[in-house]
């Protein structure tokens, strides 16, 4: 089993530098075991007793409407809530590849490089396209520059953007479109290899089109990594999702397979929602 | 409902009077400003340039202040500096002169010019490098609980205080308490705490406005709090950082209460580099800028030959402290240009 706990602060420098053999885990690689989990904003709790099972390489979606404590259990699986005062986990547990994410000594910043995130509001760093990329690898202690070249080239081509950037790397990022710069923060998330990718609605400010090669990149992304989505767009959980959990107020109401969600949910309250009866 | 015509004219009356009010006191701030800079504009000008090329009075600029020894000699005014005099003397062996003489009216104020550039530099890399430092760990790393809100009240309190109660405070501190005397060393501490919490708000307001969203994606690709801050939150907020920090350099530049007893000398002899050891460098002290005008205004009896040394020293402190604001507005519209999200 991976333990993180035991791992000294400077690992991930020496993974990225030279691919360090991980013990094999019990557990599949990229799998997410959420238990129990009640999570509270000061007195105020957000999320009941979830359980879920996310497996590996596969596009799992977040659905539900508004305020439903979606992103918030996100946001749990690379702690991201750590920067929020007063959240915090009341109860039970998060386990990625059978480690608790939550005990005390896991090194967050190692978490944080295994389980990496795209934000709803595409947020490219004030930098060259090549500097955004190159920047977890920066940040992990690599410097020797043809390795980060190679790193940024095959992460632009992840995240099919190179052929559009491949003349202008070395331009501010914000001079992309908004769905280039979505897919700019996707590349980035890619440098520095993850195993879990975060996506908290990747596509809400983005017009059809970029949508659609977001959605396609997020399907061909699954062969290598485990993807969780937030999406409030239900069409989009069909068209990329392999899996589907409902949230209301703070509950997991019902979570199967997409394609038995959208037909034949087990839950009238998921029936409502996807029929558009509420949310 | 439609008023009146009588109510309507009446509303409209005042109002045409209250704009007029504002527009007098608009205006009479221009006046105010015009005439001060015009005043020592004109006055100031005519010592600091001169008719004849390179039109710029370069010994005011470059030389030390001397005594002025204004005498008559064979029905003809002479007016020399304390080298010019000694040296007419030596041409006019036994030649006896009923002389006047007038402290720091002839020569320059060069060394005054130095010692407000060592004062500002040094105080403002220490302001620079406390003020920084605690923006950072208020805006980033602290929890607002009761200590932190108590350390806002001081930094506000320290806002408040009188330049004069610095002044005493850094004598009391600096010069008598630690022994350091009058000195450069307690001038940059005196000046750096006077200018700290200007820079700390200003430094917190530079962090606030990066993007929180530059934090998050920089933590969750694997960065750690300090290397977020460093590579990804600092190099953004600098350049305001910088610019408000020399609006900031402009105050200390224009101080004199809390130098007067802290670092300035009236007069010195020596230039700051001109010392035996180089501990010597920080625990000298020097003349000033602002505390020299008001030395040669307020402390040496005033008459027709002293108001030159008076402006002029005013005009060049007043386009030093220009300088300084303008390169402050420069590098922040380049930096705005450069910086947007």
């Amino acid at each position: 089993m991976v333990s993180v706990a035991e791992m000294p602060e400077s690992t991930s420098q020496t993974l990225v530098n030279q691919p360090a053999p991980r013990p094999e885990p019990q557990t599949e690689r990229g799998m997410i075991e959420i238990e129990h989990l009640n999570f509270k904003y000061g007195a105020h709790q957000v999320l009941h007793d979830v359980s879920l099972s996310i497996p590996a390489r596969a596009v799992t979606a977040f659905i539900g409407p508004s305020g439903c404590g979606k992103t918030t259990l996100l946001r749990c699986l690379n702690r991201m809530n750590d920067l929020i005062d007063a959240a915090q986990i009341s109860g039970g547990s998060i386990r990625i590849e059978g480690l608790d994410i939550n005990a005390p000594g896991v090194d967050v910043v190692d978490l944080r490089r295994r389980v990496g995130m795209v934000f709803q509001k595409s947020n490219p760093f004030p930098k060259s396209i090549y500097d955004n990329v190159a920047y977890g690898l920066r940040i992990a202690g690599v410097t020797r520059r043809s390795l980060i070249d190679e790193a940024v080239e095959k992460s632009l081509r992840s995240a099919a953007l190179w052929e559009e950037v491949r003349d202008r790397l070395h331009v501010s990022g914000y001079g992309l479109s908004g769905g280039q710069q979505q897919r700019l923060c996707i590349a980035r998330a890619l440098a520095v290899e993850p195993e879990i990718i975060l996506m908290d609605e990747p596509c809400s400010a983005l017009d059809p089109i970029a949508t659609a090669k977001v959605e396609e990149l997020i399907r061909q992304l699954k062969q290598n990594y485990t993807i969780v989505i937030v999406t409030h767009n239900m069409q989009q959980a069909g068209r990329c999702s392999d899996y589907t959990g409902f949230f209301y107020l703070g509950r997991l109401i019902e979570f199967d397979a997409t394609a038995k969600i959208f037909s034949n949910p087990g839950q009238r309250q998921t029936e409502e929602y996807i029929t558009g009866r509420f949310g | 409902m439609i008023a009146a015509p009588a109510k309507a004219r009446r509303v409209r009356l005042l109002q045409a009077g209250i704009f007029w009010l504002f527009r007098i006191a608009t205006y009479f701030i221009l006046a105010c400003a015009t005439y001060i800079f015009l005043d020592i504009g004109i006055k100031g000008g005519r010592t600091v340039f001169t008719t004849t090329p390179p039109f710029i009075n370069l010994p005011f600029l470059t030389e030390p202040p001397q005594t002025l020894y204004v005498f008559d000699h064979e029905g003809k005014k002479q007016t020399l500096s304390d080298r010019q005099f000694r040296a007419w003397k030596g041409e006019h062996p036994g030649v006896e002169v009923d002389a006047t003489s007038i402290a720091y009216s002839a020569g320059g104020i060069w060394p005054c010019i130095v010692g407000t550039a060592l004062l500002v530099v040094g105080s403002m890399i220490l302001a620079l490098g406390i003020g920084i430092s605690s923006a950072i760990y208020l805006s980033e790393y602290s929890r607002n609980g009761p200590l932190i809100r108590l350390v806002r009240v001081a930094i506000l309190n320290l806002a408040g205080v009188p330049s004069i109660v610095f002044g005493l405070f850094g004598f009391g501190l600096f010069v008598i308490f630690f022994g350091w005397n009058v000195s450069l060393i307690a001038g940059w501490f005196t000046l750096g705490l006077m200018v700290l919490p200007a820079i700390i708000t200003a430094s917190e307001e530079s962090l606030r406005a990066v993007p929180q969203g530059l934090r998050e994606g920089s933590l969750a690709l694997g960065a750690s709090k300090w290397q977020t801050i460093r590579k990804n939150v600092l190099p953004y907020a600098m350049p305001g950082i910088l610019t408000s920090s020399i609006l900031g350099i402009a105050r200390v530049a224009g101080e004199t209460a809390p130098i007067m007893f802290t670092a300035a000398y009236a007069m010195k002899d020596e230039m700051p580099w001109q010392v035996a050891k180089f501990t010597d460098f920080f625990f000298q002290g020097v003349m000033a800028l602002p505390y020299h005008i008001y030395v040669v205004s307020s402390k040496i009896p005033q008459n027709e030959y002293t108001e030159g040394v008076q402006y002029g020293a005013a005009f060049v402190f007043l386009f030093l402290v220009m300088l300084i604001a303008l390169t402050s507005i420069i590098l922040r519209e380049r930096s705005r240009s450069r910086l947007s999200w």
